[in-house]
């Protein structure tokens, strides 16, 4: 009987199980993820509309980062991520896609830009063919 | 062969007409033949009265069980077609020589090498991995069904109509003309104005979705689904690669589709992603499509290592040696495998730093990969081996696979490949690794669930009759074409001016006719063990003396798989149990709750299938309509709430009563 009760769950599981789906956030997290996006929004809008950096390619390069920040934002606060949820598998499923993500971009770019390595000199620029 | 001029369009049929319907003798005797086959079972499963029971037994059936054994016999139907392109690949080629054009024109014979590939990944190895995916994990861990029923039985129909698509492609128009990786400039449409690549695009879009929800699915099953006890550390091997394969193809079938998207919009709506004018690049298709297709091979290969590592830790009664070594091994192979793609195209014009690291990089793979082989060799050192057949296909594997494993090393040296790449050398590679890899897995793991899925096991004579001619016909088959890649025979000939390189095509002709008889075997081995399957019954559920949950229950499993949840306390959780002398418990049963069948997948799969055809000869009222259909239909669905029901306790009690009789009957 003891062995029986040590490997046979005596109540199954499927019938009344709910599995926790992490935190669902309060008001006051969502509030803050609402002003903090809506920041980082509005400033690269003000960047761009009264061309506060002078250099154009730098005001792309700082709106590129605020990009970043807002994923983040959008992550922890309307996505509840955390280190905890789900026992880490949404971390781990993060860190697994951004590995992914920068293997086939950076891959790629270098790849792309690689393929001309072993041509041949050519005299006449294709971008100047109709 | 003349040009057929195929620019008919009508508002009512787009291009569709009648010059869609082949004129080649061949094409049109295998239409003939398929036609009146196909007349004769829909005429006997109506004379026998078998469509109700097939729609509301299987075709409807969101049980993992029975999804899993369609995706089988689909694996199994389409193998035969695959391998009937293999055949006529290889008799033209022993033929067309001294000016002998052979019996296929280049029309033809370029559709049946793109079809040959095509259909073996796609819709032979795919499904029959899935498939085995789909039996087995959620039974080794303990669960009921998978996290999604109805999903599951979608992915299937989505597969299955992707599948139907490439037969159409038959008898009804053409296939692609273009490799089974359909590469640009040669795929777009200034190549390639007709059907064939429109097939090709739509049967994998569509087989793509299945494919890709049965990866979520796996993965939400294995993550939230195991019994109580079971760690990550303790699921059995088989669960643990098909956990990384599911990763694998959750993070690599997006690519192929966006692939598609784009080759897409080029032939359809005139974009230059892939073209070599206006700042498109083909180049950027090879690259994009083997993100895509390096992975693919690992997602073939690793559930079939899992089943390796599972039939050698039975068959020699031993614990796996160095089991975490193995998940390890798996790991770093599925973060490898994203890491070695430009391997497929070291001769495309990358310098020596980009060609040397991903020479470097494919090379490093082998470590893992070799470090599963003595995994397996220290398993069955020291132990009772005994050679049943799924044992022995483990050790044809070993033997086969190694060998296709070094000409890859060999391969992924950058200088070694540009003598060697698009050779026969390189489809001897490729073949050596996925017949002696993914196949001989796919047959281990036949022979040996087998007798889980259906009660009874394989009969053991034509099933050695078939592992005898199978071992030395593809030996046959396929080192002659290591010989000829290495004289610099280049892939996808169809006539040879040197006559000196004959005799080599006929051995390798040889060799694919021992495999046909082998694959013969093989089905009368599969029709000998029904019609005898009074003696080949297994009573006990557990003939094999298995270590992992799913011999644990009866064969073939009641629908509930498991009464009661087990709980785990060691790695081989049956093996443990049966040491401990665990007792089936006989009282406490309770009502189950189970997921209830539905015919939206087969009908949401139908109209994907009927937009897909539509697309493909621009019917395109028929395309809006079943767009229509398609999004209509999923959305009605979501508002079905009659999704579950519960198996009453009486019934589980008398299920379990019957169990019980029959270890008694069976002294166990």
């Amino acid at each position: 009987m003891s062995a029986a009760d040590h490997h046979v769950h005596p109540h199954p599981h499927a019938d009344d199980h709910h599995d926790d789906h992490g935190s669902h956030g309060s008001m006051r997290d969502y509030l803050i993820g609402f002003f903090l996006s809506v920041i980082l929004t509005a400033i690269p809008f003000w960047l761009v509309m009264t061309g506060a950096i002078a250099d154009k390619q730098a005001t792309a390069l700082v709106i590129m980062a605020f990009a970043i920040v807002q994923i983040v934002v959008h992550m922890i606060y309307f996505l509840h991520m955390n280190t905890k949820a789900e026992n880490g598998w949404t971390v781990m499923a993060l860190i697994f896609t951004i590995i992914i993500v920068v293997i086939a971009l950076s891959g790629s770019l270098w790849v792309m830009y690689h393929l001309n390595h072993n041509m041949m000199p050519m005299s006449h620029d294709m971008g100047q063919l109709p | 062969m003349e040009a057929v001029d195929h620019s008919h369009w009508s508002l009512l049929l787009g291009r569709l007409w009648w010059d869609a319907i082949p004129t080649e003798p061949i094409v049109l005797a295998t239409f003939v033949v398929v036609a009146l086959g196909g007349a004769a079972l829909l005429a006997g499963l109506t004379y026998f009265k078998l469509w109700g029971y097939l729609w509301k037994e299987w075709f409807t059936s969101v049980d993992h069980k029975k999804i899993g054994i369609m995706y089988m016999v689909l694996g199994l139907v389409m193998f035969l077609r695959g391998f009937a392109d293999a055949v006529m690949m290889r008799i033209q080629q022993s033929i067309a020589f001294n000016g002998n054009e052979g019996y296929l024109n280049a029309h033809h014979y370029d559709q049946i090498f793109t079809a040959h590939g095509v259909i073996m990944i796609f819709f032979v190895a795919m499904p029959f991995v899935t498939g085995l995916m789909n039996y087995i994990v959620p039974l080794q861990i303990g669960a009921r069904d998978v996290s999604f029923p109805f999903l599951n039985n979608f992915s299937f129909w989505m597969t299955t109509a992707g599948a139907v698509l490439v037969m159409m492609s038959l008898f009804v128009g053409e296939f692609a003309q273009t490799g089974w990786l359909a590469y640009p400039p040669l795929s777009n449409f200034a190549y390639s104005p007709w059907v064939g690549v429109d097939y090709y695009i739509w049967a994998l879009q569509i087989a793509g979705v299945g494919t890709l929800l049965s990866g979520v699915n796996l993965i939400a099953t294995i993550v939230k689904m195991r019994a109580p006890g079971m760690t990550m550390m303790r699921m059995p091997i088989f669960t643990w690669t098909s956990l990384c394969t599911n990763v694998l193809i959750v993070a690599a079938f997006p690519v192929l589709t966006a692939v598609m998207t784009m080759l897409t919009v080029d032939r359809y709506l005139g974009f230059n992603f892939f073209t070599n004018d206006f700042g498109g690049s083909p180049m950027m298709y090879v690259n994009l499509i083997w993100i895509w297709g390096h992975p693919e091979v690992y997602i073939l290969i690793l559930p079939l290592f899992g089943v390796f590592s599972e039939v050698t830790s039975t068959f020699c009664g031993k614990r796996l040696f160095g089991y975490s070594s193995m998940v390890y091994a798996t790991l770093v192979i599925t973060i490898l495998s994203y890491l070695v793609w430009l391997h497929h195209f070291f001769t495309m014009g990358s310098g020596a730093s980009v060609n040397s690291f991903f020479g470097i990089t494919t090379m490093v793979i082998s470590i893992p990969t070799g470090a599963k082989l003595f995994n397996w060799l220290f398993t069955m050192y020291r132990g009772r081996i005994r050679y049943e057949l799924p044992m022995m296909w483990t050790v044809a594997f070993m033997l086969t696979f190694v060998v296709g494993g070094m000409t890859g090393v060999l391969l992924a040296v950058p200088p070694a490949d540009f003598v060697l790449h698009n050779s026969l050398f390189l489809i001897a590679h490729f073949h050596n690794v996925i017949i002696g890899g993914v196949l001989f897995g796919i047959f281990a793991a036949i022979n040996y669930w087998w007798p889980k899925a259906f009660g009874f096991k394989l009969n053991e004579f034509w099933g050695k009759v078939s592992f005898w001619l199978w071992i030395p016909g593809f030996w046959f088959a396929f080192m002659p074409l290591y010989i000829l890649g290495l004289m610099g025979v280049t892939r996808r000939m169809r006539v040879f001016d040197d006559p000196s390189l004959q005799p080599f095509f006929i051995v390798a002709a040889f060799g694919a006719f021992l495999v046909a008889l082998g694959i013969a075997a093989m089905l009368v081995q599969f029709a000998v063990s029904i019609w005898k399957r009074e003696e080949l019954k297994d009573e006990t559920g557990d003939p094999w003396d298995g270590r992992t949950l799913e011999w644990s229950t009866s064969s073939p499993p009641p629908e509930y798989n498991f009464a009661f949840t087990p709980i785990v306390h060691d790695i081989d959780a049956w093996d443990d149990m049966k040491r401990c002398g665990v007792q089936r418990p006989t009282s406490g049963f309770r009502p189950i709750h189970m997921p209830k069948g539905t015919g939206a997948g087969a009908i949401l799969a139908g109209l994907s299938l009927v937009l897909g055809f539509a697309m493909i000869w621009y019917i395109w009222w028929l395309a809006a309509l079943s767009f229509a259909g398609v999004i209509g239909y999923a959305i009605a669905h979501t508002f079905n709430y009659k999704r579950d029901y519960h198996i009453p306790v009486e019934t589980v009690i008398e299920t379990e009563a019957a169990r019980d009789r029959q270890l008694a009957a069976a002294g166990a």
